[in-house]
């Protein structure tokens, strides 16, 4: 694409797909970018057997039907020569130029290599967002994994990463991935929840607004008795054992601030997997680098600030999924759909058709997501009882001690104060997977939040790509 | 609201303002220390930790280079861990025949100064810096250039000034200054009034905008710098290394984009790459050019850097003075103020020789070098509008 692009998205997951189909519908420019090989994102990921002609379709999905819909519309669309899709693709960096077009910086994935610059009109992100995690004493030993990397696994290479599986965490998705393991042959040990889900009675009436979750949910609850899984609730993983590799966990009961009550533990033996999910951060990275305004979600999570059409804060920047806060698969769709109408519609000029059914099926999920999030808090007291030696930056081997020392001895009452004074946060991972609990270490929870999310790269680039850098367009 | 008065507040916690406060309370001062945000947030924490001889050209601002030098590895010897301090020694590298003759006459002069530097052939370089570009023709090795971790400073010379009864605010900012006729006896902020006998204005690259509240001209400007950092590796850098070329840019007052690399590794094995000087404001605009240009320069001198990973990047805004020298002592224009800032790309360095002279001179005594080079007066009051600027 030689011109400057009508509308770009950004991620092939549920929402962008949706919204490079709806935009395909008004525009001829569009481009989708996503770093996967394939389309689907996190919620449709799969392996390329999956997509050849006639597969049946895996058996872990659900909405299956809908990728395939969409998928469908997106080859007629760039046969019709209206679409273009760039797989393997990282959008490292999003400037706002002064003229008003978006300026993507992208760069091939994972490698990092040949950077080349390309110019939008509107861009529609839908990054997407990956699994909360807190540390745990031994949550470094091989074998602990995020809970969405097993099902991941199980999604991509069709097999369970170990032979029996610990969940744990907190959130409808510990099922989902309990789900995948059972499906693919492997066995699940138990799940912990940290809540008591009490949360949900008053607020049940949200649940039965959206009727695919509910069968979603009763399709797992199903399997889940069928293999006798202990569903154990208000329960934590308190220390996972292991030499090389974990081989057993110690549970234990979890007080009204998901903090292990000492005295209740009790050891799972036999345990090669343990997967640890607190819910998900939305990929905020291109959102604070394009300058958008953003919220405190009520999961804790940073989102993007958007009105009725999917619009940010920034003309000509729209987002979908969840990075406007997580609501799951549907009702990212719903948004993206709304969010590609509007994109396309502010380019060629005409006003987007506003689809009520959108709309209704947006704030449905809207409201089941925020019972949800209520219903499963990530816990605050998480630090309460933890060991003082547990690391908690994993990538520069920061522990407990020394960030509650740098905080007391030397003020640091900040994530970024922590980060300069101890290096929590920056090593490789850029602080994604301590995001979480640096935030918890910060007096003011909105700028704690943007201070972790913030990253002048959302992949990491060689010097030699950025050596060779040329601004313009590809 | 007005809170107990101190004989010193301090305005600004970046690195020059913890070392005032740490060398005020060794005088036996009481010190506050605001900062209208985290301590060291501002320019201390958006830079590189070189304490560096070799840049220096004869004059106070050597002299202040090397007095600060000493303390490093003085009487602060017994902290060298807290903030990491490294003597790594720095490698000015020519690449060409005609930087080579710049760079000689340089050294020439520094020695002359009593700056402790061997020119060293394309051979013993290699011998130094494996890695290093084949194509380099000579280098000068400066053993004194050391390093610092400049958060870690300021965290801990902050923590040794409370240790001794000072205070320290953060998310306190000055909108404002207590007068009594003429003399300026505090401060307005946002926590309220702070009188204090002294205010000393440590505000970095915000000084001029912080003196303009007192009423006098102090032509401080931003000048942004950028540094990228690489991904951890093994080490393979083993000193400060930079380009000849790195010098020049230094001296000039041009408000143009320039960039010269500057290449170190810390002790997180990530390589620190650096740096560019421009003037554009306090702008967070990003430059691609000026990150397109130090990758550029950077693998040039050091080729195995091509396929090493940039995980992020930064930039920060030197306090720049257009003498190039900072401000540091009393002001003759307004009774009660003083000033230490101005130090552009040096004020790591140099904070803890700026903090020691400005605290003999506070408490009254004859500080140990003369302060009438820095005299924050030298400046002038402001040019009149549409005059030369
Ligand atoms: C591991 C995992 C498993 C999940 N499993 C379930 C489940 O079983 N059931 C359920 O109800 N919900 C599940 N969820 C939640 C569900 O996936 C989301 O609700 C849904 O996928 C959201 O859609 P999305 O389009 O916003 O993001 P995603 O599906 O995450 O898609 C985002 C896409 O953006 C791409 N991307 C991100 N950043 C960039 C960039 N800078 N440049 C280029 N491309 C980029 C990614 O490669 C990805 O393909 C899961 C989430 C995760 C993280
Ligand atoms: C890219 C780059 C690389 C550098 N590399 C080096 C190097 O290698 N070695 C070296 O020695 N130096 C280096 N420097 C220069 C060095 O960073 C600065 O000289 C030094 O940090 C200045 O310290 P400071 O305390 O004067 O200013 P700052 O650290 O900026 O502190 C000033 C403080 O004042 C506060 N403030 C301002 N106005 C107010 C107000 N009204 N009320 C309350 N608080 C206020 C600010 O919040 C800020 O925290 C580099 C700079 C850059 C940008």
């Amino acid at each position: 694409m030689s011109e400057i692009a009508a509308v770009v998205v950004i991620g092939a997951g549920p929402a962008g797909l949706a919204a490079a189909a709806e935009a395909a519908r008004g525009s001829d420019r569009v481009l989708l970018v996503d770093a996967g090989p394939r389309l689907g994102g996190q919620f449709w990921r799969h392996g390329a057997k999956d997509d050849l002609p006639q597969a049946p379709a895996p058996r872990w999905h659900h909405g299956w039907d809908t990728y395939l819909e969409l998928r469908t519309d997106l080859e007629r669309a760039e046969a019709a020569g209206r679409l273009e899709h760039l797989a393997s693709t990282h959008v490292a960096a999003l400037d706002v130029r002064e003229d008003g077009l978006l300026a993507l910086h992208l760069a091939l994935s994972p490698t990092g290599e040949q950077l080349t610059t390309l110019l939008a009109e509107t861009v529609v992100l839908c990054p997407g967002a990956y699994d909360r995690q807190l540390p745990v004493a031994g949550w470094t030993l091989p074998g602990v994994m995020a809970a969405g990397g097993v099902q991941a696994f199980v999604k991509v290479q069709e097999q369970v990463p170990g032979r029996r599986v610990l969940l744990a965490g907190t959130g409808p998705f510990l099922l989902a991935a309990a789900a995948s393991v059972l499906q693919a042959g492997g066995e699940v040990a138990a799940i912990c929840e940290s809540g008591d889900l009490t949360g949900w009675v008053p607020r049940g009436a949200s649940a039965a607004l959206v009727p695919g979750k509910g069968r979603e949910g009763a399709q797992y609850a199903a399997l889940l008795v069928r293999h006798r899984v202990p569903y154990l609730r208000r329960r934590v993983v308190s220390r996972i054992h292991g030499t090389d590799r974990v081989e057993s966990v110690e549970i234990s009961r979890a007080d009204d601030r998901g903090a292990q009550v000492p005295g209740t533990a009790q050891v799972l033996e036999d345990i090669d997997v343990v997967g640890l999910g607190w819910g998900f951060v939305p990929q905020a990275e291109l959102l604070l680098q394009a300058g958008a305004a953003s919220r405190l979600d009520v999961d804790g999570s940073l989102v993007g600030v958007v009105d009725g059409e999917q619009a940010s804060s920034v003309p000509g920047l729209f987002l979908a999924g969840e990075i406007t806060g997580v609501t799951g698969a549907s009702g990212a769709v719903a948004e993206g759909r709304i969010a590609g109408r509007a994109a396309a519609g502010r380019v060629s000029g005409r006003a987007a058709e506003s689809s009520r059914k959108d709309a209704s099926a947006r704030s449905r999920h809207r409201l089941f997501a925020s019972a949800m999030h209520r219903a499963h808090p990530a816990p605050a007291g998480w630090a309460d009882s933890l060991d003082e030696g547990t690391v908690v930056c994993r990538c520069e081997e920061v522990t407990l001690a020394e960030i509650t020392a740098a905080r007391d001895e030397l003020g640091a009452r900040d994530p970024r104060s922590l980060k300069g004074v101890t290096r929590a946060g920056m090593g490789m991972c850029q602080g994604r997977i301590c995001a979480a609990a640096m935030t918890c270490f910060g007096t003011d929870p909105l700028e704690a939040a943007r201070t972790t999310a913030k990253r002048p790269f959302a992949l990491p680039l060689t010097l030699g790509t950025l050596a060779s850098a040329e601004e313009g367009t590809e | 609201m007005t809170a107990r008065g101190t004989d010193v507040l301090v305005i600004g916690a970046g690195a020059v303002g913890a070392a005032v406060a740490h060398y005020c309370t060794l005088q036996g001062l009481s010190v506050r220390v605001v900062d209208r945000g985290a301590p060291g947030g501002g320019t201390s924490s958006r830079c590189e930790g070189n304490i560096l001889v070799s840049d220096k050209e004869r004059g106070p601002e050597l002299d202040l280079a090397n007095y600060s030098l000493a303390l490093w590895h003085g009487e602060l010897a017994e902290h060298a861990e807290s903030w990491e301090l490294e003597r790594k020694g720095g490698i000015i590298v020519a690449s060409r025949e005609t930087s080579l003759v710049s760079l000689r006459r340089a050294l020439t002069a520094q020695r002359e100064h009593g700056i402790e530097v061997q020119e060293i052939d394309a051979e013993a370089l290699l011998a130094l810096e494996p890695h290093v570009s084949p194509g380099a023709v000579g280098a000068a090795f400066y053993p004194d250039d050391s390093q610092v971790m400049p958060m870690q400073v300021v965290a801990h010379l902050l923590a040794l000034a409370r240790g001794r009864g000072a205070e320290v605010l953060p998310y306190c900012e000055v909108t404002g200054l207590m007068r009594e006729g003429e003399r300026i006896i505090g401060a307005r902020t946002t926590r309220g009034d702070l009188p204090a006998g002294a205010v000393v204005d440590a505000a970095g690259p915000w000084a001029a905008r912080f003196s303009a509240l007192a009423g006098v001209h102090l032509p401080i400007a931003p000048r942004r710098g950028y540094v990228m950092v690489t991904e951890p590796l093994p080490p393979r850098v083993f000193h400060k290394v930079y380009a000849a070329e790195y010098i020049d840019d230094v001296g000039t007052s041009d408000t143009s984009l320039q960039s010269s690399p500057v290449v170190e590794s810390t002790p997180a094995g990530s390589i620190l790459i650096g740096s560019s000087r421009e003037q554009v404001g306090f702008s967070d605009a990003i430059s691609r050019e000026a990150l397109q240009r130090i990758a550029a320069n950077a693998t040039a001198l050091f080729p195995f850097l091509r396929d090493v990973h940039v995980l992020r990047h930064y930039h920060g805004f030197r306090p720049y003075s257009p003498d190039h020298l900072p401000a540091i002592g009393a002001d003759a224009r307004a009774t009660g103020l003083w000033h230490a800032t101005g130090h552009e790309g040096a004020g790591i360095g140099m904070s803890v020789g700026t903090g020691k002279l400005l605290a003999q001179a506070l408490a009254g005594h004859r500080p140990d070098l003369d302060l009438d080079p820095f005299d924050p007066a030298r400046f002038g009051d402001a040019a009149p509008a549409g005059g030369p600027r």
